[in-house]
């Protein structure tokens, strides 16, 4: 069932401020979602202010900076800076997105920073995505045969290969899965986004023999067709994919298979 | 102080979703998908409720119609149609995706808007032509 509104325990309260002493006229305001197992606070909102001036362009650099500079005890999780590992993916300015690609300029006013939605907090902006990888596990997402292995590689046409455009490049970021109200209300039973575009990636693949019983596992009440194409997943992606597309195509295969 | 490692995923706070999620149209008019169909069911009893008089008798027939001209159930009525082409050109969106067609970010844009626009033509046409 879904539960609309926050566990008592999970209650945002307004927290500390730090604010920029000098009159810099390239202030930039950061209310960030704060929680420690630590102690037995609820979960705050701190308020930082800094110095765009002397600060890198995206939202990564800016919370580097905030991390060195004036509080080292804000965590959250970062690797490439480039886009391309997902760490740092988390709600800024309401959507999902990667902090390390979402330019600072791209915001009005403050920018409000929250973890990944709907996921239990480690700290700060860490969130547990321990459910969300046994998701992409259980939908078996490397190649399966029944064929006899090939003395060099698994050969594939140019036109087969292009075939998982599209669904290749994910990053497994989850910023699409933790945009989904679906994915919000019913995680325990329905795949979300990502995993279902990944089975799709493997589904489509040439190589892959076992596209039957793939499809066997996903056709379920759940699974698949707790989608609602409400379009979150797409508008999130950061990478510019599309799983309300991937899993249009599930469908599509379900129903026409019979 | 509690032990870390015994934190449960249970006993963490949960993240902020619906409270901190920007609204979009499309989120919107998904949301309107589904309360529309919710009233939609409700809503067949007033359907049922006229083919009922019209069963029992020209008199009953003529109470229900005088009943059904009071300003605010009139009101309820043109909402009521309002819901009725919401969920239909909503209901044809869906079939458009059930092709596979129409993911692009900019169609999906478009498509919300066209279900809204469809909706309230549809409505004013029953109405007042």
């Amino acid at each position: 069932m879904a539960e609309l509104t926050l566990p008592k325990n999970s209650k945002i309260k307004k927290g500390k401020s730090y604010p920029l002493d000098s009159q810099s006229k390239n202030k930039k305001g950061f209310s960030i979602y704060r929680w420690s197992p630590d102690d037995d606070e609820n979960p705050r909102t701190d308020y930082y202010e800094i110095d765009l001036s002397k600060c890198g362009p995206m939202v990564l650099d800016a919370i580097i900076k905030i991390k060195n500079e004036i509080d080292p005890t804000l965590t959250f999780r970062r690797s490439c800076r480039e886009g391309i590992c997902g760490s740092c993916a988390m709600n800024i300015d309401g959507v999902n997105t990667l902090a390390c690609t979402k330019s600072i300029n791209d915001v009005k006013g403050d920018i409000k920073i929250n973890p990944l939605p709907h996921q239990p907090v480690v700290k700060d902006l860490v969130p547990d995505l321990t459910n969300f990888y046994e998701q992409h596990k259980s939908i078996q997402p490397w190649l399966k045969t029944k064929s006899d292995e090939p003395d060099e590689e698994w050969y594939q046409s140019r036109e087969d290969r292009e075939k998982v455009d599209g669904m290749y490049e994910c990053i497994m970021c989850a910023c699409c899965s933790t945009s989904c109200p679906s994915y919000w209300w019913s995680s325990d039973k329905y795949l979300g986004p990502a995993a279902l575009l990944q089975a799709h990636r493997w589904i489509s693949d040439s190589r892959d023999d076992y596209k039957e019983e793939r499809l066997d596992e996903l056709d379920d009440a759940f699974k698949v067709y707790s989608c609602r194409t409400i379009m979150n997943c797409a508008k999130a992606c950061p990478k510019g994919l599309s799983p309300a597309k991937a899993i249009a195509e599930i469908k599509k295969e379900l129903a026409l298979r019979k | 102080m509690t032990n870390k490692n015994k934190i449960s995923p249970l006993d963490r706070p949960l993240s902020p979703h619906l409270q901190i999620y920007r609204p979009s149209f499309t989120m919107m008019m998904s949301i309107m998908h589904r309360i529309s169909g919710v009233i939609l069911y409700f809503g067949s009893f007033l359907l049922l409720a006229w083919y009922i008089s019209i069963l029992i008798g020209a008199e009953t027939y003529q109470l229900l119609n005088q009943l059904f001209s009071f300003t605010i159930i009139k009101i309820a009525l043109f909402l009521f149609t309002w819901i009725f082409f919401h969920h239909l050109f909503g209901g044809i969106r869906h079939f458009i995706w059930d092709t596979g067609r129409g993911f692009e970010l900019k169609t999906i844009e478009w498509l919300a808007r066209l279900t809204a626009i469809f909706s309230l033509i549809s409505t004013l046409i029953v109405w007042f032509l």
